[in-house]
């Protein structure tokens, strides 16, 4: 197993030689002092997340470890080479799906995975976003598996969350442990909004003749990620707007405010694709605006991210993200997939049924860590349910292998000890490719668990690139 | 500004507002009932009322410390409650966080936070300290306001919703008591209607300033012209009119336009200042109390007809 730390031996790597020094310096109950007071501030701020269907305190906060996750120069130069490489294979993909399908036509990816799956929108058919952009912002989740192993086990579309935390950790940890910073080598991540914004406004509407006007889309103080849309919206200065706040006059998109309507050019939504406008995609849904995607279709707002990016996303659509590089961009991908079996293929899933007991099984279209199966840590019952359920429906699982995560040193009960991590940068496309050198460090805080979400047991961490 | 922003602003202040009067309500309460010969339950009954919370008890029902306690500071049902006022305005600032200073949101947090672990017994053990706690985090919300905000739209309704609920207080606290003050009585005030009335100018943090500017005279027009007329003293009801009329002037004058609710806030305003206590006695307090509230709920009205919330 490898660990950030100390790779696959006791020999400490060079990233980490400041962190090492701090915590010898400092000592397990001093970390753990400062992390209480680190939380505390959390607290006060009110940065918390909500748990759907768990019960319990609505508002929850994720835990913080105090020890930040460390990628040198070199290593950060690589996965921004394969973050962007693999953002704009995406984008081309979700331009290429709602237009002419040249890499269906070419038996690449089967039509079938795209035309009959709910994520594909048909209403976007034809449609040509400003840029060509559909997804303006990518959340890729990254695994390291060895020195040079790097693996992408999913890619978030439609409007990844927990880019608050990349920014909030740093934040905690400049103010709680200074004296980390004090080298001046670590890459500051607080552009993040500045480039959010720059991004939007460069995808003002053709009917938008000034400046443009963005407003971030939340459905409202209930959602789990609203801690995240009202922050956002204050650092890039812009309004937080409900669906109640919209509406849509002679196709153009407008805010109610004290002074009478205003109007708005360019929506991020936080918001899922069927709440949107009931009149395009949902007609019970009581939420929404009504003639919005009319808006969108005919110039008059532009919509981040576009309706449909989630067909990028898919599980199974993921599968064939390498072939897209090669594809579209005419490049290797500089970052590898994970295997991945797919159960609707006769094949392949006698392969997975067979080895249950090593695989890691998934709903394709689950999220948050749900309705998975890890095999090795599964009890025999579990796994012939789970069996039960995949010959029930085989489109709607995959299976990869149980990854080794690497492990990087965090703050346990007993001491200081390496708890598996995960990755996700956050990758902004506009009229160009901005990415800032960081993200969230998902972190497993159960000993042994491969599973980070926040959910089930996951914190987070600091992220650091350092400097060449 | 949102319609939305606008409307959560001026409803926090109402809020917070109401829960720091309901905090010196409480407060009234308890001294009275330690007053010699005092029916405890009669006097937890009219804080109950001026609290706008008369109805949740039955007319027959007993009325003691432990009720009040769980109804008017714990029970998140009743509107009034500190509990419900200090968890709406809270749901109300994370609806517009971005409208706030993280000192404004901080002093809120903390408040709910700590709301939300009280018990009935917690609270009675030590319920002068409770109570102050309620008014520090008030006073800490307000002063954060009063130097961090912006001095934008926002503050305006900010401000207009905290002079709005405060008259609205004043005007129940009277009304709650109007019958001690009736002419009737008696120009003197007897002992026990005089400590009343000093209970209710303690909770108010009004006893000195009463004391300084009339001297002592607990007569019945001296105190309605405090609480009414009286325009240096923060919570009577002619200084909030005009409080409340500078907010709406600085949003008129922000988005060059007047609204019905700029001439009722200033026709109020002026009116208050050309009549004498005597007037209003002469017209029945009691009548008067009522007028003003059922103004007051117009002057609401039309502020979020104005500004389309």
């Amino acid at each position: 197993m490898f660990d950030e730390m100390t790779g696959n031996g006791a020999e400490l790597r060079v990233p980490y030689h400041n962190i090492a020094a701090w915590i010898e310096a400092n000592g397990f109950d001093a970390l753990r002092r400062r992390t209480a007071e680190a939380e505390a501030v959390f607290r006060r701020i009110g940065i918390t997340f909500a748990v759907y269907g768990e019960g319990g305190d609505p508002e929850r906060l994720i835990p913080f470890d105090l020890i930040p996750r460390v990628f040198a120069a070199a290593e950060w130069r690589r996965l921004e080479r394969g973050i962007r490489q693999r953002a704009l294979a995406l984008n081309a993909f979700l331009q290429d799906v709602y237009h002419r399908g040249e890499i269906l036509r070419a038996g690449i990816v089967p039509e079938r995975l795209v035309y009959r799956n709910s994520a594909f929108e048909p209403a976007m058919i034809g449609i040509d976003p400003p840029g060509r952009v559909y997804s303006h912002v990518v959340g890729i989740d990254i695994v390291r598996t060895g020195e040079q192993e790097f693996q992408v086990l999913e890619d978030n579309c439609r409007t990844p969350s927990g880019v608050s935390y990349m920014l909030e950790n740093r934040e905690i940890m400049m103010r709680t442990c200074p004296e980390l910073f004090r080298s001046g080598n670590i890459e500051p991540v607080d552009a993040y909004p500045e480039e959010l914004r720059r991004t939007l406004e460069e995808m003002a509407p053709p009917a938008c003749d000034g400046d443009p006007v963005i407003a971030l889309l939340t459905p409202g103080p209930f959602n789990s990620a609203y801690y995240e849309h009202s922050f956002l919206a204050d650092l890039m200065g812009i309004e937080l707007v409900e669906p109640q706040d919209l509406f849509v006059d002679d196709g153009l998109c407008w805010m109610r405010t004290t002074q009478g309507p205003e109007r708005v050019d360019v929506l991020y939504r936080r918001i899922d694709d069927a709440f949107l406008d009931p009149l395009s995609f949902r007609p019970d849904s009581l939420l929404g605006i009504p003639g919005l995607f009319d808006a969108y279709r005919a110039g008059g707002v532009t919509l981040c991210s576009a309706p449909g990016a989630g067909i990028a996303d898919d599980k199974e659509v993921y599968v064939y993200v390498p072939e897209m590089i090669r594809f579209y961009l005419g490049q290797e991908p500089i970052l590898e997939n994970v295997p991945t079996w797919r159960c609707s293929r006769d094949d392949e899933r006698a392969y997975v049924l067979e080895r249950l007991d090593e695989l890691v099984v998934k709903e394709v279209h689950g999220s948050g860590g749900y309705g998975m199966l890890i095999g090795p840590h599964a009890a025999a019952a579990e796994r012939a349910a789970f069996a039960e359920k995949i010959r029930r429906d085989p489109e709607g699982f995959i299976a990869q292998p149980t990854l080794e995560l690497s492990s990087s040193p965090s703050l346990a009960k007993a001491g200081v000890a390496g708890r598996h991590v995960d990755f996700r940068p956050y990758c902004l496309i506009g009229r160009t490719i901005r990415l800032v050198p960081g993200g969230l460090t998902r972190v497993a805080l159960r000993e042994g668990s491969l599973v980070v979400n926040s959910s089930q047991g996951g914190g987070v961490k600091d992220t650091w690139v350092l400097a060449e | 500004m949102l319609s939305r922003t606008a409307e959560s602003l001026f409803w926090m202040a109402r809020y917070l507002e109401r829960a720091e009067a309901t905090a010196q309500l409480v407060e009234m309460g308890r001294r009275m009932a330690m007053l010699p010969g005092a029916h405890g339950r009669e006097e937890w009954r009219s804080v109950a009322a001026a609290a706008g919370a008369g109805a949740a008890f039955r007319p027959d029902e007993e009325i003691g410390e432990a009720e009040v306690c769980r109804r008017l500071i714990l029970d998140e049902d009743n509107p009034s409650s500190i509990r419900a006022c200090f968890g709406r305005a809270r749901h109300n600032a994370r609806a517009v966080r971005t409208a706030l200073t993280a000192e404004m949101w901080e002093g809120l947090n903390d408040g709910w936070r700590w709301l939300g672990g009280l018990e009935v017994d917690s609270v009675r053990q030590d319920l002068p300290a409770t109570l102050d706690r309620v008014r520090n985090l008030s006073a800490l919300f307000r002063g954060a306001a009063l130097t961090t905000m912006l001095r934008g739209a926002r503050y305006d309704f900010l401000s207009a919703g905290a002079f709005l609920e405060r008259a609205d207080m004043t005007l129940r606290l009277l009304d709650a008591k109007y019958f001690v003050l009736l002419p009737e009585t008696g120009l003197l005030l007897d002992n026990r209607d005089r400590y009343r009335w000093i209970s209710l100018l303690h909770a108010t943090s009004a006893l000195r300033a009463y004391h300084y500017v009339y001297r002592g005279d607990f007569s019945p027009s001296n105190i309605a012209h405090f609480m009414i007329l009286n325009l240096d003293f923060p919570c009577s009801l002619a200084f909030c009119y005009d409080g409340l009329g500078a907010a709406l002037g600085r949003l008129a004058n922000r988005y060059g336009a007047r609204h019905d609710c700029h001439a009722t806030v200033e026709e109020a305003a002026r009116r208050l200042k050309n009549r004498g206590i005597d007037d209003i006695f002469d017209e029945g307090l009691h009548q008067f109390l009522l007028a003003a509230l059922q103004l007051n709920a117009r002057l609401s009205g039309e502020l979020s007809g104005a500004y389309h919330f």
